[in-house]
């Protein structure tokens, strides 16, 4: 009973929403707000590699090259080419499809450590391709986002763009909820345990994990575009290398696999260099040693492992 | 009526030919088993004949079409099917899901549907859980239809395996060792099952150490050694041909001998 509540598909949107309602409730100040919103942004960029890593097993170290593309996007459509801003950030996730598409498909023959390298490298390029091009990104200054408007209404203000990515994150687990319980999703699900047996009953395991990395390339494009938008401002670094580390490290941290953990996890990397800023220069080592406690005392990742201590208690 | 024709297979590694021109037919609702020492290349020819390696020479034939350089996921769709010597089980993923993905190829969704979870898809969803269950009622696992894979024990995982093969609804069905490591209770079951596959009208291709079980259920036998084709015939005169007891049965000893006749 209490088995079949956690992993129900409504119970765990149900549990995002009233998360996502309540936080303006207990703190209502621009500043929480503002992590936040973060917090959903980064979520949503992350619940694309638990499509691709926790559903499908295959490892990425450049996603935020797709988060830079999509940032980008908002920021260079409007800018510089006058198109709409929704419109620049609908293109903005297409080209993150199609850009996923032409590298993913020679690069996921690659397995494990190889494809980590392969991916990384993607995001590298991607970094200094924006850093680069100045006439059109800012370069390493980056670039300022103009103000969305739908419809002469101008999308403004912390508190809108709080449930913009609020929403936006509900949408986005909704859609990775969905494909998890569908046919799709298990044969991504199939070809992370053995390829070998996937393709024995007939997945197609080169285009399953294809269209796996294609998700994650929209999601993180989406998630780019509304931390652009929300931010007004751009830099390179959107696309960095940290950045990419901190995706992996959300998924893996909040529990590989699980769209609730994928929020866990963007929250911890989220929050807690905010919270241990008082620290001052020990910040790095105390969030170094944190993901490190965690990882021991919760090895499956914080959502799973306490999802297991709950189902034992009480059996 | 015969429906893979193999002719003339052979694979080498490094220098090693270890499928040395092997050639052999079965039929539909036979039972047709591969036996020989260790080494001798009986899963080397399963994995040619299920695509996983490409041959170096010969040709495969799948009713009567030319399949020989296909790759394994589109052999499925042809009506092959496998289990492997070395489990091949989709750990994380509960018993009846393990057979869900069995059905992938007959279920009518595509990506975009699956993610806006459109009605086609619950459907698709009941249907194939249905079929899913039906399948694990017949190979006796119904009641860990919602157990984790990977919290099974082996023998249960070895009929999960065979479950998840039927189905792909397959035509030819090879099973590689599949009583390895049962005891004699679960090896039972095994071996009415399997006759109950083929009596149903699929092509049995068994590779299997437990030369009772062979004998007993076989209708052919292929004996290799050293990649090559030994003797092939009912288990009777395979039994007695002295050329295999010379390299297979009297090389491993009266232990093997014994079982055989048992």
């Amino acid at each position: 009973m209490l088995k079949t509540l956690l992993s129900s598909r409504l119970a765990v949107l149900l549990l995002l929403a009233v998360v996502i309602a309540l936080v303006p409730v207990l703190a209502p100040s621009s500043f929480y707000l503002r992590v936040a919103a973060l917090v959903w942004v980064f979520a949503l960029a992350a619940l694309g590699l638990t499509i691709l890593m926790g559903y499908a097993g295959q490892v990425s170290l450049g996603h935020a090259g797709f988060l830079g593309i999509g940032a980008y996007a908002v920021a260079i459509g409007p800018a510089r080419l006058g198109l709409d801003p929704l419109l620049s950030l609908v293109l903005g996730a297409v080209l993150c499809g199609l850009v996923a598409y032409v590298v993913g498909k020679p690069i996921l023959r690659l397995k494990g450590y190889y494809l980590a390298i392969a991916t990384l490298g993607f995001g590298l390029i991607v970094a200094l391709v924006l850093t680069s091009e100045g006439a059109i990104t800012g370069g390493p200054d980056g670039m300022q986002v103009p103000r969305m408007t739908v419809l002469g209404w101008r999308v403004s203000g912390i508190q809108t763009w709080y449930w913009i990515t609020g929403g936006a994150l509900l949408i986005g687990a909704l859609l990775a909820l969905n494909i998890q319980a569908s046919p799709s999703g298990r044969a991504f699900r199939a070809l992370h345990d053995s390829e070998i047996a996937a393709a024995g009953v007939g997945v197609d395991v080169a285009s399953k994990k294809l269209a796996a990395f294609v998700i994650s390339g929209v999601y993180a494009g989406v998630a780019g575009s509304l931390l652009a938008l929300m931010n007004g401002f751009i830099t390179p670094e959107a696309a960095g290398f940290m950045h990419s580390i901190e995706l992996v490290a959300m998924v893996i941290i909040g529990g590989l696999g699980s769209v609730v953990g994928t929020v866990v996890g963007a929250a911890f990397l989220v929050v807690l260099p905010q919270a241990l800023t008082m620290l001052h220069e020990y910040e790095q080592a105390v969030l170094g040693l944190l993901i490190m406690a965690f990882m021991i005392l919760l090895p499956a990742g914080i959502v799973p492992s306490l999802r297991r201590l709950v189902l034992e208690r009480v059996r | 009526m015969t429906i893979l024709a193999v002719e003339d297979l052979g694979i080498t590694f490094g220098g090693l030919r270890a499928v040395d021109g092997v050639s052999f037919q079965v039929s539909l609702g036979e039972v047709f088993s591969i036996i020989g020492p260790n080494g001798a290349g009986k899963t080397t020819l399963f994995n040619l004949v299920t695509g996983i390696y490409r041959p170096g020479r010969g040709t495969i034939r799948l009713a009567g079409e030319d399949v020989t350089h296909l790759a394994p996921h589109l052999l499925v769709r042809r009506g092959m099917a496998r289990t492997f010597q070395n489990l091949q089980i989709f750990f994380r993923m509960t018993a009846v899901e393990n057979v869900m993905v069995g059905h992938h190829l007959s279920e009518r969704t595509s990506l975009l549907a699956d993610m806006l979870a459109w009605p086609t898809v619950a459907r698709q969803n009941r249907r194939t859980r249905t079929r899913a269950m039906e399948l694990l009622e017949r190979v006796g696992l119904a009641h860990h239809a919602e157990t984790v894979a990977g919290e099974l024990p082996y023998g249960v995982l070895k009929r999960l395996e065979i479950a998840r093969a039927l189905a792909v609804d397959p035509k030819v069905l090879l099973l590689d060792e599949p009583a390895a490591g049962c005891n004699a209770v679960e090896t039972e079951a095994i071996d009415r099952l399997i006759v109950r596959i083929a009596e149903s009208g699929v092509a049995v291709v068994l590779i299997e150490h437990d030369m009772k079980l062979v004998m007993k259920i076989s209708d052919r036998v292929l004996v290799l050694a050293h990649g090559r084709r030994l003797a092939e015939g009912p288990p009777r005169e395979v039994r007695n041909d002295p050329a295999v007891i010379a390299a297979y049965l009297g090389e491993h000893g009266a232990r093997e001998a014994d079982r055989a006749h048992g």
